[in-house]
């Protein structure tokens, strides 16, 4: 698919989520604005996958370890078909199969229940080991937040998928930024400067044994790139470090760590949504 | 002295026989295979053995991530890692997405070969029963053990097993088929009845032998399963005996003594005593030791039996 197309899907994602953590009162927005071009293009070019057979034993698995990010994933999965968009607007209502964190016995397509930090790298290990076991090709991918390796456990996976060479498991580390409150600066907390959640991943992670890449995690051509270097790696698990700018697409939202999870006014909606609208014109009609 | 065989002896062979029946079972260890007795299938069937270091948080990871692709996983360390280091680990992606885990805890309650406080938990039952999803089993002996693991091995869930350590007495038949939910009644006699669990089952018994000889009539009730409860047995027990007295190697808040005064409480009150530890962690000692100071030994029952009954 071409990149413009997967900026159009980003974009896309990023208004679905908009309006429905807007219609639930709550929900993640900054974590799934950074990772909306990143999901498309899982979603729309990476994955094996067949949104008609959730269950299919060979697709690519899918972890979404910063599981507070689910209605970006939602979304995401809905515009690929697994779901009707229009349950969207379920998220966060009382018996919907959209939770606040992904709920993997409510709805397929979900390969991992996630929500507590740090705890999304350890079932991908699982997945590629047993993969390897049962001699199946598919691979697995998983997403996690620059906040949440600050948990020991995404180390203890680290440590454990490199000494067992896992070269078919992908980790996609989302470098927004910020996390949800942070550490302050020199000059004190505001809305815009925090200390990096994590500082030189790159190093961290090649000396753990991962092959490191890195990319513009807002440019579907480098991200794809990455994916298809990710694909070439043997031996060794490997890492998408990607940078990204948390609350990305709308002007208000970006690199503000409130932005994390705030409920919007009706008026920051409509402006949320005009600017990507004006930002989707720009990419032209499209093909 | 009658034959003794450990839990973990029998939990190693009885892994080797489960990989050899269903090519989905897997073991992961947490560094601990050689106390734990998985060394016994790393040997047998290397590949299906995954040591996974000392890092008990992504253990529980991987076991659910296999799960979800039809695998069978157990994942074998101390009761006292699995069931608190891991808790957030076990209770997010094991219990909540109901995969098909086998926990087996190994060094549960206070005999522990000398480790003390920090590798002893006496609250494990307490915590697993509490969980939504989770199946709780406690075998008295390393027959029961083995019966119970096939068992489990059938039941498509998350499923905690806690193991002791030490040989001890065997009273379980060779030929026991495990009934998961099932109590049994191993004596009957209408003036007290005793609920026990785990390895203190077998001192349980002995004391009911020792209460004959002084003319009390008790009815024993071993309570393999303590989650999903076995209330029936349990009611019966309340309703044929004058009092009722549970006895557990582990705290009495919470674990099979909590889980009967609760049900009692609500379906058939009688007066219930629970022997266990009393808001106590344990320490480093011999077993004889440990057993006398923290109240379960022997005397310990029948003297709890004798004072129950006193005050009715």
């Amino acid at each position: 698919m071409k990149s413009d197309d997967l900026l159009r899907i980003g974009n896309d994602i990023r208004r679905r989520t908009l309006r429905a953590v807007h219609h639930a009162g709550a929900g993640h927005i900054g974590g799934v604005l950074s990772a909306a071009e990143m999901l498309a293009a899982l979603y729309f070019s990476v994955l094996r996958i067949d949104p008609q057979r959730p269950l299919w034993e060979d697709r690519d698995r899918f972890i979404l370890s910063k599981g507070h990010c689910s209605i970006g994933l939602y979304a995401v999965l809905a515009l690929r078909g697994y779901f009707s968009p229009e349950e969207l607007q379920t998220f966060d209502a009382i018996d919907s199969r959209l939770q606040g964190h992904p709920d993997m016995t409510k709805l397929p397509g979900l390969d991992m229940s996630t929500g507590s930090l740090g705890q999304g790298l350890s079932p991908g290990v699982g997945m590629a080991l047993g993969a390897r076991m049962l001699g199946k090709e598919f691979r697995t991918w998983v997403m996690l937040g620059d906040g949440e390796i600050q948990e020991g456990q995404i180390w203890e996976a680290a440590f454990v998928a490199a000494r067992y060479g896992l070269d078919t498991l992908t980790a996609i580390l989302d470098w927004n930024h910020l996390q949800q409150f942070g550490w302050a600066t020199s000059t004190g907390y505001t809305n815009s400067s925090r200390l990096d959640p994590v500082e030189n991943p790159v190093a961290k992670w090649r000396a753990f044994g991962w092959d490191v890449l890195e990319c513009d995690g807002h440019k579907p051509e480098e991200f794809l790139a990455s994916c298809e270097a990710a694909r070439a790696a043997r031996g060794r698990p490997s890492i998408i470090i990607a940078h990204t700018i948390k609350g990305k697409g709308v002007s208000f939202m970006e690199r503000d760590y409130a932005w994390h999870s705030k409920p919007m006014t009706d008026a920051d909606l409509e402006r949320a949504l005009a600017e990507l609208d004006a930002a989707d014109r720009r990419l032209g009609s499209g093909s | 002295m009658s034959t003794q065989l450990a839990q973990r002896e029998i939990f190693g062979d009885t892994m080797i026989e489960l990989c050899a029946r269903d090519p989905r079972v897997v073991l992961l260890d947490g560094d601990l295979a050689n106390s734990t007795k998985s060394d016994k299938l790393a040997s047998a069937a290397p590949d299906r053995f995954f040591m996974m270091g000392i890092a008990e948080q992504n253990l529980i990871g991987v076991a659910a991530g296999m799960a979800t692709l039809g695998l069978r996983p157990w994942v074998s360390s101390f009761a006292a890692f699995i069931a608190t280091r891991d808790l957030d680990q076990i209770r997010v992606v094991v219990a909540q997405p109901n995969l098909n885990v086998k926990l087996a805890a190994h060094y549960s309650g206070i005999m522990t070969g000398y480790t003390g406080k920090t590798h002893q938990v006496v609250n494990d039952i307490a915590i697993m029963r509490s969980m939504p999803n989770m199946t709780v089993v406690a075998p008295c002996d390393a027959i029961e053990a083995r019966a119970a693991m096939l068992a489990v091995s059938e039941f498509a869930g998350p499923v905690y097993l806690r193991f002791t350590r030490d040989p001890a007495e065997i009273i379980t038949p060779a030929d026991h088929t495990f009934q998961l939910g099932q109590a049994l009644f191993l004596r009957r006699g209408a003036d007290i009845g005793i609920i026990a669990t785990g390895g203190q089952t077998l001192r349980t018994i002995a004391a009911a032998a020792a209460l004959e000889r002084e003319g009390i009539q008790s009815t024993v009730l071993h309570v393999p399963t303590i989650k999903p409860l076995d209330a029936a047995a349990i009611v019966e027990v309340a309703r044929s005996t004058r009092c009722v007295l549970t006895c557990e190697e582990h705290s009495v808040f919470g674990g099979l003594g909590g889980a009967v005064a609760e049900l009692l409480g609500e379906r058939c009150p009688v007066r219930v005593h629970r022997l266990g530890l009393h808001d106590v962690d344990g320490e480093s000692g011999p077993n004889q030791a440990l057993i006398e100071k923290y109240g379960l030994s022997v005397d310990d029952v029948t003297r709890a039996a004798r004072s129950l009954l006193a005050t009715l």
